[in-house]
């Protein structure tokens, strides 16, 4: 290693108390910060669905931090990076189980999104765990949407409450509960008919749903979860927050990660409604579920930044 | 929720003016607004940035900037060049041949089974007898699926339930056609990645092999900025032959219509307006331009309105109208109807201008406001609907508030809004259906479409209800009214 560079070395420990530019004098490599710098990080932030509000933010905040002067990517990175990751921080324990008794679990989302394949997955996760679980197929509304879940019970060999199509999905759900307590399951993840949220009798039929999940266990559903396609774009707004307004959405599974798409806009709802993502899914197997983790989550949506800058 | 741009943009560009003149920096703030709206719509960022490109050249020209209102100039050109880029239209299916295959493809759940049976109700409602092939092997009861919705539409599906190979049922579906009166296969494949290689490769060779008439995309209105990069993974393996956006039922922008075709250069034929087989519509730039702008989709919701209103209570009014008629009774049935078009919001953001009535709305429950005015007006006597500026004086007043629970001076604001209204209306029945929405959108603008909206601070009273006599009195009256209405039918049924 050369003399200098062990020099930069030492100075990059002591970056923080040295003032600016100076640092700058040392670098042989980087980017001077100016508008058309902004710009290109303007267009990676927009291409990561994050939308313009928080794409703004984020470039504001890196002009006021940076501006005039050059600097290497890393540290632009970090900056951006630390503060989407604490933004979208969410406790180790995603699942708030029942003190005792079943606990009840109810999945919601718009057509298509992945709803029943995530049930499916978050069954393996908890049977997996030791436990021991009872589906609901209280989507009694899309052609074969029972047949699709009761297949994926018997996949895992686990119970499954169904109805005949088109009767009420609010009776299924009851008896889902029954069923739970009466065979001492310890988990039950009750599916529903894809919606979009600006049906309103759809959506005051899941707040049905939802009521009948506490008549007979006190504190159900103890987690709402929503389940969001990760090519959705800015409309995913307004999924989390009609949702949450219909049924108090505890939390986000992330589906279809596996894709190209990065599913930013997950950082505009966590901003805007608050919403925490709990899960994350990454194909069509049962054991394609994992923990949600905002570092790894992070890194991914800037993946294509060093190539692009 | 996302503003109207047209309200954004002219409310920005007047305060540039008030700075003084509108200069080319000034417009240039303007032309950010537009960027805005498309990114907020969804539209590629690459795709957004070459629009604006053309934009910006036409809008600093000396034209726009010197013309009275560069705000409503600017709105026209990117209305304009967003249906230029969206269109041309084509909503034929080049159906040609003894036995043509339309075959539909896209990422998981955008729709394209339910599109199966929505494209066989389509073609069959115009005398094909087509066959739709269950060729999505992948995903659980898919099969079943298509099943039940060729059940529902009595349409013939052609199912392998032990396949593994959905090349070798595409092709068995053509032998078990031709041995049929089947004249047309639809073929649902299975959702797919457009990065999962062996599952592209499977794509190409059903397409090799069964060399479709046509291809279509099936793409969510909800996609962000990714639709790029799947709609040319899938137009590269495929050469597509067409869009069809799903889901626009909902409240997307759907601005990834404008990426999918930029992308793809195919046509987008159709859109999907929800979960029912009857839910397809042909692809219309004009009204997805508007969308993406937030300016409302009148004629959607014109089309929506002849499907939804009663014909015969509009044929009724229609010439109730024409003679210059227009009573609260009337006014009573067109707020009936506009309750059967769905939530008064949705409605309301699909007239041009009304967007930002919108927020208004949702804090003021329209619904709710909606049902006082009609209480309001099942208080009165027939007359009293009949001609209420004339006949209802400070004690009918009163009593028509008691009945509906109401404060009396409310009822003085919905006589004094329907006077304004029934002028309107009757002003309007001689007009043509292009007129009639410029006159609604003048009536949007004097918040004169939400008459609840001007009861929302007023606190419910707690007036009493009508009693016995006068509800029984009012029954009376009412029975005599339906009855003359009925002669006043039957007479004009017989001319
Ligand atoms: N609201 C609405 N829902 C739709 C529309 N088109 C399809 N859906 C719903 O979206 C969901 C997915 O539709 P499918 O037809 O199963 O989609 P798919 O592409 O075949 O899905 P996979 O086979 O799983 O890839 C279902 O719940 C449909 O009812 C539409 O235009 N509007
Ligand atoms: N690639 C991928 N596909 C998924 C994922 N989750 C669900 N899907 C697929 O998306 C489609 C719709 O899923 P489904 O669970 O039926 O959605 P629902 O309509 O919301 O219940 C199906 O084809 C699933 O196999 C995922 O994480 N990755
Ligand atoms: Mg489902
Ligand atoms: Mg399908």
């Amino acid at each position: 290693m050369g003399i200098l560079d062990k020099f930069k070395q030492g100075l990059s420990k002591t970056k923080q108390l040295l003032n600016t530019d100076i640092r700058d004098l040392f670098k042989d490599e980087g980017r001077l910060v100016d508008e058309a710098f902004l710009d290109e990080l303007f267009e990676t932030l927009v291409k990561t669905d994050m939308g313009v509000q928080a794409a703004q933010e984020t470039v504001d905040d890196i002009r006021t931090g940076f501006r005039a002067r050059v600097v290497r990517m890393e540290d632009v990175l970090q900056r951006i990076k630390e503060k989407l990751k604490s933004l979208l921080a969410q406790p180790a324990a995603p699942i708030d189980f029942a003190e005792s008794g079943p606990t009840v679990i109810m999945v919601a989302g718009v057509n298509g999104c992945g709803k029943t394949t995530s049930i499916a997955k978050l069954g393996q996760m908890f049977i997996s765990d030791g436990k021991k679980v009872v589906l609901g197929a209280a989507d009694t509304f899309r052609a074969a949407a029972v047949e699709q879940l009761t297949i994926w019970a018997d996949r895992l060999q686990t119970p499954i409450v169904t109805g005949p199509r088109g009767s009420d999905p609010a009776s299924v759900a009851h008896r889902t509960v029954a069923r739970a307590l009466e065979t001492g399951a310890d988990v039950c993840i009750v599916d529903t008919a894809g919606r979009l949220q600006t049906q309103q009798g759809l959506m005051q039929q899941l707040t049905k749903i939802h009521r009948v999940l506490g008549k007979q266990v006190p504190d159900a559903p103890h987690e709402v979860l929503l389940v969001l396609d990760a090519t959705t774009g800015q409309n995913g707004i307004s999924q989390a927050r009609h949702f949450t307004d219909a049924v108090q959405c505890t939390g986000i599974i992330l589906a279809k990660l596996d894709g190209t798409a990065k599913g930013g806009v997950v950082v505009a709802i966590r901003q805007q409604v608050g919403l925490p993502v709990k899960y994350i899914g990454v194909g069509e197997k049962a054991e394609d579920l994992a923990l949600f983790e905002p570092v790894s989550f992070v890194d991914a949506l800037f993946e294509d930044l060093g190539k692009s800058l | 929720m996302f503003e109207s741009l047209s309200q954004n943009l002219s409310s920005a560009i007047k305060s540039l003016r008030g700075r003084g003149r509108l200069t080319e920096a000034n417009m240039r703030e303007g032309l950010g607004l537009v960027r805005q709206a498309l990114l907020e719509a969804d539209v590629s960022f690459s795709v957004a940035k070459d629009f604006m490109a053309r934009l910006t050249e036409q809008a600093i020209g000396e034209r726009v900037l010197k013309s009275l209102d560069p705000s409503e100039q600017l709105v026209g050109i990117v209305h304009q060049e967003l249906i230029n880029l969206m269109g041309p239209v084509d909503h034929s299916l080049h159906l040609r041949g003894d036995l043509p295959v339309l075959m539909l493809c896209g990422l998981q759940g955008s729709g394209k089974t339910t599109t199966c049976g929505k494209l066989g109700r389509l073609v069959h409602g115009r005398g094909r007898k087509p066959m739709l092939v269950a060729a999505d092997l992948q995903r659980p009861a898919a099969i079943d699926q298509l099943q039940v919705l060729g059940e529902q539409l009595g349409l013939p599906v052609y199912v392998e339930t032990a396949a593994t190979d959905p090349v070798k049922v595409c092709q068995a579906a053509v032998r078990a056609a031709k041995a049929s009166e089947a004249d047309l296969l639809i073929l649902d494949t299975a959702g797919r990645l457009h990065v999962d290689r062996e599952l592209m490769d499977q794509l190409s060779k059903i397409d090799d092999r069964m060399q479709p008439d046509q291809v279509y995309l099936v793409v969510d209105a909800m996609t962000g900025q990714d639709a790029v990069n799947s709609a040319k993974a899938f137009n590269e393996a495929l050469e597509l032959d067409g869009v069809i956006m799903t889901k626009l039922d909902g409240d997307a922008r759907g601005g990834a219509a404008l990426s999918v075709k930029a992308v793809t250069g195919v046509p987008i034929k159709f859109v999907g307006t929800g979960e029912h087989l009857d839910a397809l519509e042909e692809f219309h730039p004009d009204r997805m331009a508007g969308r993406i702008l937030g300016m409302g989709d009148v004629l959607s919701l014109v089309e929506q309105a002849q499907q939804k209103f009663d014909q015969e209570e509009m044929a009724k009014q229609q010439q109730r109208l024409s003679k210059g008629e227009f009573t609260l009774d009337d006014f009573k049935k067109m707020l009936g109807q506009t309750k059967k078009l769905g939530p008064l919001n949705k409605i309301m953001g699909m007239i041009p201008g009304m967007s930002g009535l919108n927020e208004m709305i949702g804090q003021v429950d329209a619904e709710k406001d909606m049902r006082r005015l009609v209480g309001v007006i099942d208080s009165m006597t027939p007359e009293e609907r009949r001609n209420p500026s004339k006949v209802i004086d400070q004690s009918r007043r009163r009593r028509i508030a008691a009945g509906a629970g109401v404060q009396p001076h409310e009822v003085n604001e919905l006589v004094k809004q329907f006077d304004g209204i029934a002028d309107v209306m009757k002003r309007m029945s001689g007009m043509g259906i292009r007129d009639r929405m410029k006159t609604v959108q003048q009536l949007g603008q004097g918040g004169m479409l939400n008459p609840g909206a001007r009861f929302a601070k007023q606190k419910k009273g707690t007036g009493k209800r009508l009693t016995p006599t006068e509800r029984a009195q009012q029954k009376k009256l009412r029975k005599r009214e339906l009855r003359r209405k009925k002669r006043e039918t039957r007479t004009k049924g017989d001319k």
